[in-house]
């Protein structure tokens, strides 16, 4: 009888907590639909022709500049974090230099990412004696990227089995040749998952980049030399991102014709980007699950 | 029973696992083209001694080996082996089958090209002759394409054979091979060790006693790190010398 009532009792609590979560799981999900489909409606709204384009009145620029950039971080922080990764889980040895190292990552990735925009200011443009510019951003992204993109490549690799690396060895291959040939290969669609959410995160980031890609974008799309400054593939250009300019057109720029329309497209333009982004990489890491489930 | 020279030669062997002797003084002569089963009991050091033959156990940090181990007259611990080349000359086969998670055809090529075989029709052939010898070509010859890890364990254990051929070893390792397998993947498997030990030595790890008496040619019982009794499988199995030996395979322990 009593051992029955703290059953129930326990079943009681059981189906409580149950409901908290529910609503708790519940809120975050309606808290997202509502700030997007406002976030988005007040997009649709503020459309206006040419804005799409690649001049003064549009965003196009500022796109490009975006894109431009997350690409040219990630040229620089997918091979140092997948490097770094890879010495971690594969060739580091138990000790004090791993702990010194995995502790640097995981403070380097919950630094707030102004402080890294300001450190990127004095070394790549302080230090550079440059003028703001595209590349010092992107490095500013490759700072903030590498940790995660490091943890998931460590933790990728950590996750294959053992047996990859004896039946590798096995054979007579390197230490090198197994990790190049077996194990990163088995490990990309994890690793991929990971960068694309880092590239969705660099999409987004304005902090990081207030001091170091510059506010202007001047640039001439039928010049291709790349040495000029307004050759829109060179890296020493000044180029804000669509984040900045949402900022840019709220702050100082809101004097300019169609700065509220410019912010609102902006900020429909990211929470769509970032939704993809992240989309993306739930659907990959599912086929992953899926692939490693009915092999 | 053999008048085969020695191929592998255990002389004095001690290992540690850091302060743990794993195995206590091993002295053993495995002769070419034969098949050398270990049986004993779990945790008795088989899978350790066999790892040592070809050096996986370099991988196990503190792992500590003494006396000497010789493939061939050389002694396989020297300073100038190529440890590499070695695990290229001894093979090795695991209890768990362990295909690379890419095709078949990329699995079995995987060891010749690591060792710089870049040639198409080359690796075409190696690939045919290597799954040829481990008794899989029939079976597989119309998807080599396909993921090495969808098709079934005995399967697998076969590409992993195929696999360890494909760098032409002269000495095959096979850790419990087919203690994960049916009864009709492991009678092949068998089947398969009998012939390659025309161009192969083989040693086997088996807790399995009828598959050390069909395939066997010696037999070396081991426990408790120490190898109680090696001789030719039939002695071992009908006439005993050691009671420790008798115990285990009447089967009143292990
Ligand atoms: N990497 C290791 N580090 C420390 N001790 C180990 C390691 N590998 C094995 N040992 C120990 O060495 C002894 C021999 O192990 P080994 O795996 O060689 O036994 P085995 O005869 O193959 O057993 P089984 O039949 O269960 O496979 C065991 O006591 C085991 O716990
Ligand atoms: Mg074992």
């Amino acid at each position: 009888m009593n051992e029955r009532s703290t059953h129930a009792r326990s079943r009681g609590v059981d189906h409580f907590m149950t409901g908290i979560f529910y609503i708790v799981g519940g809120s975050a999900i309606l808290l997202l639909l509502v700030l997007a489909t406002y976030i988005v409606i007040k997009g649709i709204r503020s459309y206006y022709p040419g804005v799409m384009g690649f001049t003064d009145a549009g965003i196009g620029n500022q796109l490009f500049n975006t894109v431009y950039l997350v690409v040219l971080s990630l040229i620089v922080s997918v091979p140092l974090g997948m490097a770094a990764g890879t010495y971690l889980s594969e060739y580091a040895k138990q000790g004090k230099l791993t702990e010194i190292i995995t502790m640097s990552i995981e403070a380097l990735s919950s630094l707030p990412s102004i402080v890294i925009g300001l450190f990127g200011y004095l070394v790549f443009i302080l230090m550079t004696g440059a003028q703001s510019n595209l590349l010092a951003g992107a490095m500013v992204v490759t700072i903030l990227s590498i940790p995660q993109i490091t943890s998931t490549t460590r933790d990728a690799l950590r996750a294959l089995p053992d047996d990859y690396r004896t039946g590798s060895v096995g054979l007579g291959a390197s230490t090198f040749q197994t990790i190049w040939h077996v194990l990163i290969p088995a490990c990309i669609p994890r690793v991929v998952t990971g960068i694309i959410l880092v590239a969705g995160r660099g999409f987004g980031e304005a902090a990081a980049l207030l001091y170091t890609t510059g506010q202007s974008t001047i640039i001439d799309w039928s010049n291709w030399n790349l040495a000029s400054s307004t050759c829109p593939l060179n890296p020493l250009r000044p180029g804000e991102t669509l984040a900045l300019h949402v900022w840019m057109m709220r702050t100082e720029g809101s004097v300019v014709q169609h700065s509220t329309e410019i912010a609102n497209i902006s900020s429909m333009i990211l929470v769509i980007a970032v939704l993809v982004f992240n989309l993306a990489a739930r659907l990959l890491s599912a086929r992953i699950v899926k692939k490693n489930r009915g092999a | 029973m053999s008048d085969n020279k020695d191929k592998i030669v255990v002389d004095h062997m001690d290992l540690f696992y850091g302060d743990f002797q794993a195995l206590k003084d091993i002295n053993l002569r495995m002769p070419e083209h034969e098949i050398t089963a270990f049986i004993g009991p779990s945790g008795c050091g088989k899978s350790t001694l066999l790892k040592s033959l070809n050096r996986m156990n370099d991988l196990v940090e503190g792992c500590k080996i003494t006396g000497k181990i010789e493939i061939d007259g050389q002694d396989i611990y020297d300073k100038k082996v190529d440890v590499n080349q070695l695990r290229k000359q001894v093979g090795m086969v695991f209890q768990q089958p362990n295909p690379f998670d890419m095709s078949i055809y990329d699995n079995v090529a995987y060891g010749p090209r690591i060792h710089g075989i870049k040639n198409r029709s080359a690796l075409d052939e190696i690939v045919e002759r290597s799954l040829r010898g481990a008794g899989l070509w029939d079976e597989v010859k119309d998807r080599l394409k396909r993921n090495a890890v969808g098709v079934s364990g005995g399967q697998q254990q076969r590409i992993c054979i195929a696999r360890a051929l494909a760098v032409e070893p002269d000495i095959l390792l096979m850790d419990e091979p087919t203690s994960a397998l049916d009864p009709i993947s492991t009678s092949a498997i068998e089947d398969l060790a009998m012939e390659l030990k025309e161009n192969y030595t083989i040693v086997i790890v088996t807790h399995n006693m009828q598959q050390a008496v069909r395939i066997s040619d010696r037999t070396a019982f081991f426990y408790l790190g120490e190898m109680v009794e090696y001789a030719p499988t039939d002695e071992l199995f009908a006439t005993p010398k050691n009671p420790k030996t008798e115990e285990y395979i009447t089967g009143r322990f292990g």
